[in-house]
């Protein structure tokens, strides 16, 4: 700390004085549009700090600045852009990254072997499916799946961005336990994640995404298990966005529970408002991210609430928590059905309240079980299954725009898709 | 308990969103008696009890002054005075529809350890207090919370306590009947740039609404006092217009749209720059999903001060000033303000180096 009574501050001479880096930036530098807000032209150099370099400032030549509100790296203009294009109105995410694991579990109830070829033939079923692709703004990919071409050669990345769908790709490493707790967890994957970022960046991905779980119980969730996954996310933010990708900020709270919708929104509320709390300390772009919440709802062994309702307090309990800067939220389906996946997204987007973020889905299974069903692993049931797939897009798009009628006809559609305690 | 939803809640609401109607805004008018001695003696007025009940009595019964705003905030004192006819200033404001407030702080007192950082205390019997100022008319609370950048500052020490303290006072408010208003102000002091405004206020305000949340404070029943986010009064002005951006980013990146209306304070800005500044953020073509208005003190009142000299025979003359101001920042939270609002005075920088209230 400085001393009062010497009449110099200590010093610490950095070599070079980059760091005001954001000073005296022409006026004309600055561009906005109606759903962002000024971001910096990324033509300039800035200076990268270690955290050490900022510990170590408490002793700082008196005349440097330490400015940094969020990070704005050389990525900050694409990062803004394409999280603003994933929000588009009418679009949304399909999540299909599921891990080898995972994905196996889904061919195995479909009969299906789980081998690369299998893996590769129903991505490439979803991908190619006529029509759909106008309905979605990006799909998450597994690592496997981002290097995977269509049976004519043609890679799934290009097919997805001539279809004006940008790729994704998760990046976590899955959950371990915190010790001490009733089964709580946080999530892995820091380790290398910015060589792997790069990586992605160059094999075409635009955005990642990163899965935080907490639970509801009688002490759950705990700070620990709070501050631990707000921490984990903002890591992950932080780094996407110096490697290029938006990063999903995903802190699933899960519906297991006899908890009423109360209890859900108190539960929510506290763990986005820590979601925000460690995104602003690291220095996360808002601007250049988007958010994967629940929607607030009863517990899964809860009587079911009509989607009114899960609408207000979904959207009350971002209005309260979520900055306007964060242009899109799109939500995740948790064990919902289909059907009502679509139908509580459309009920929030009728909700006549103010939305300063767009609200759309980042369905897996909410847009998949259906047509994984219709397939079946079956070539000549290819065409159906992709009827199927475009009809819950449509659906979803719908919901998104706040005009879905309901009942975008399939087989399965109210098939609950909760499981207890759900393993990715 | 997501936010504590006590018997006021839907008043608290309904208030706190008539505060920030477009259109309207709020005339700070709690200067204690010490601060208010100030002003007095600036314009060779004794600081009496009387003279200081002729200043509000000149301002809340201003012909047409009072469309423009939807709250005032008085100091204690006020809140129980009337007009020289013998009216309750209360009823003068709720007649017009403006709404009653009362500062509740006492004053800022330093941390030791750090290089003049401060907390706010008023925290003893408050619940009382404001429960009493209910009674008494009032509708919203204000609470001053002061942080400063320097070298090091604001620390984390004095961003925490201070977050922490405007977070206990809301909850107590709210507890009672009163809209908060919150109130985290960076001074401006210093010669640093915009930016480095930009990223304390950020990580201040970030700090402020963890704090809310924690003490399940119910935003839609609060209101947001901050300072504008400008370069240091020792460096180099940039314009309106970039004061704006660089504003509204930082609140949109940390104020949650629950939150109905943000009421900026003035700081040392001129009566003029105050009001150009908020008309540039309410044209501003981003969207803002709460209304941005003012809660200005000196540069709603500095040259009516002036034009009113305590003499008697000044007080039309002056109430015609502070109608102009009014009705300029009225525009202003429209976007529709176009400048020059009645001349000289109105231009001249209220700021004093480490301004004390």
């Amino acid at each position: 700390m400085i001393n009062k009574s010497q009449n110099q501050p200590l010093t610490f001479l950095y070599p070079h004085t980059t760091l005001t880096f954001l000073h005296r930036l022409p006026l004309s530098s600055f561009i906005y549009s109606p759903n962002s807000l000024p971001f910096f032209p990324s033509q300039f150099s800035h200076t990268k700090h270690s955290p050490s370099l900022l510990v170590s400032s408490c002793f700082i030549f008196f005349h440097l600045e330490i400015i940094m509100t969020a990070f704005v790296g050389k990525y900050a203009d694409e990062l803004i852009k394409n999280a603003a294009y994933i929000g588009t109105p009418g679009k949304g995410i399909l999540a299909a990254d599921e891990s080898t694991g995972t994905i196996g579990k889904r061919l195995s109830s479909i009969n299906v072997e789980n081998n690369e070829a299998n893996r590769r033939a129903l991505r490439e079923l979803l991908f190619t499916t006529p029509g759909a692709l106008q309905y979605l703004s990006g799909v998450i990919l597994f690592e496997e799946t981002l290097y995977q071409n269509t049976t004519s050669g043609k890679p799934f990345v290009e097919v997805l961005k001539e279809g004006g769908v940008l790729p994704g790709i998760k990046v976590d490493k899955g959950a371990v336990e915190l010790a001490g707790t009733i089964g709580e967890t946080t999530t892995q994957g820091l380790d290398g994640l910015a060589k792997r970022c790069q990586d992605y960046y160059a094999a075409g991905a635009r955005f990642a995404k990163w899965r935080a779980v907490l639970k509801i119980g009688p002490n759950e969730p705990s700070q620990l298990a709070i501050n631990e996954n707000a921490n984990g996310l903002a890591r992950y933010a932080i780094i996407c966005q110096e490697n290029g990708l938006v990063p999903i900020v995903e802190p699933e709270i899960l519906v297991d529970g006899p908890h009423d919708i109360e209890k859900c929104a108190e539960v929510s509320e506290r763990v986005l408002a820590a979601c925000y709390k460690a995104l602003n300390d690291h220095h996360v772009l808002l601007e250049g991210t988007l958010l994967k919440p629940n929607m607030v709802t009863p517990g899964s062994e809860s009587k079911k609430v009509a989607p009114e309702v899960i609408a207000e307090y979904t959207v009350r309990t971002l209005l309260r928590t979520v900055p306007a800067a964060v242009p899109a939220i799109v939500f995740l389906s948790g064990g919902q059905s289909e059907e009502q996946a679509t139908v509580n997204l459309n009920a929030m987007n009728k909700l006549q309240t103010k939305k300063p973020w767009s609200l759309s889905f980042s369905y897996g299974r909410a847009l998949q079980q259906s047509t994984l069903k219709a397939w079946s692993g079956k070539v000549e049931n290819v065409e159906k299954a992709q009827a199927t797939f475009l009809a819950r897009a449509k659906g979803n798009s719908e919901a998104t725009l706040g005009k879905y009628e309901g009942g975008a006809a399939v087989e399965g559609a109210t098939e609950s898709l909760h499981v207890k305690d759900y393993k990715y | 308990m997501s936010a504590f939803v006590g018997k006021y809640a839907d008043e608290l609401i309904k208030t706190a969103k008539y505060i920030a109607t477009p259109g309207k805004g709020i005339l700070a008018a709690d200067e204690s008696t010490g601060t208010i001695g100030k002003r007095l003696s600036s314009i060779n007025v004794e600081n009496t009890e009387p003279n200081r009940q002729a200043l509000r009595e000149l301002l809340f019964t201003a012909p047409g002054a009072l469309t423009s705003l939807s709250g005032v905030i008085l100091f204690e004192e006020t809140l129980y005075q009337k007009t020289v006819s013998g009216k309750p200033f209360v009823e003068v404001l709720n007649e017009a529809g403006v709404i009653p407030g009362i500062k509740v702080d006492k004053g800022t007192v330093e941390l030791a350890g750090t290089n003049g950082e401060t907390t706010t205390q008023g925290f003893d019997s408050l619940g009382a207090r404001c429960a009493q100022y209910y009674k008494a008319g009032a509708r919203f609370a204000k609470w001053r919370a002061v942080l400063k950048i320097g070298v090091v500052e604001p620390t984390e020490l004095a961003i925490q306590q201070n977050a922490q303290g405007l977070a206990r006072y809301a909850i107590i408010c709210q507890e009672n009947g009163l809209v908060p208003i919150v109130e985290p102000e960076v001074l401006t002091d210093g010669n640093h740039g915009i930016e480095k405004c930009a990223d304390v206020t950020e990580r201040v305000l970030a700090a402020v609404y963890k704090a809310l949340n924690d003490h399940h404070v119910l935003l839609e029943g609060t209101l947001l006092k901050p300072n504008m986010v400008t370069p240091g009064s020792d460096s180099p002005k940039v314009t309106p217009e970039v004061i704006a951006e660089y504003t509204v980013t930082a609140l949109r990146r940390t104020v949650p749209a629950a939150v109905p209306g943000i009421v900026f304070l003035s700081g040392g800005q001129s009566e003029e720059e105050a009001t150009l500044n908020l008309n540039a953020m309410n044209k501003l073509e981003v969207l803002k999903p709460w209304t941005l208005t003012f809660s200005f003190g000196r540069a709603l009142q500095q040259s009516t001060l002036k034009t009113w000299g305590g003499k008697v025979d000044n007080i039309g003359k002056a109430q015609e000033v502070f109608l102009t101001r009014c009705k300029a920042n009225s525009d202003a939270t429209l976007g529709k303000y176009a400048g020059g609002g009645a001349g000289g005075l109105a231009s001249e920088s209220l700021f004093v180096k480490g301004y004390k209230y």
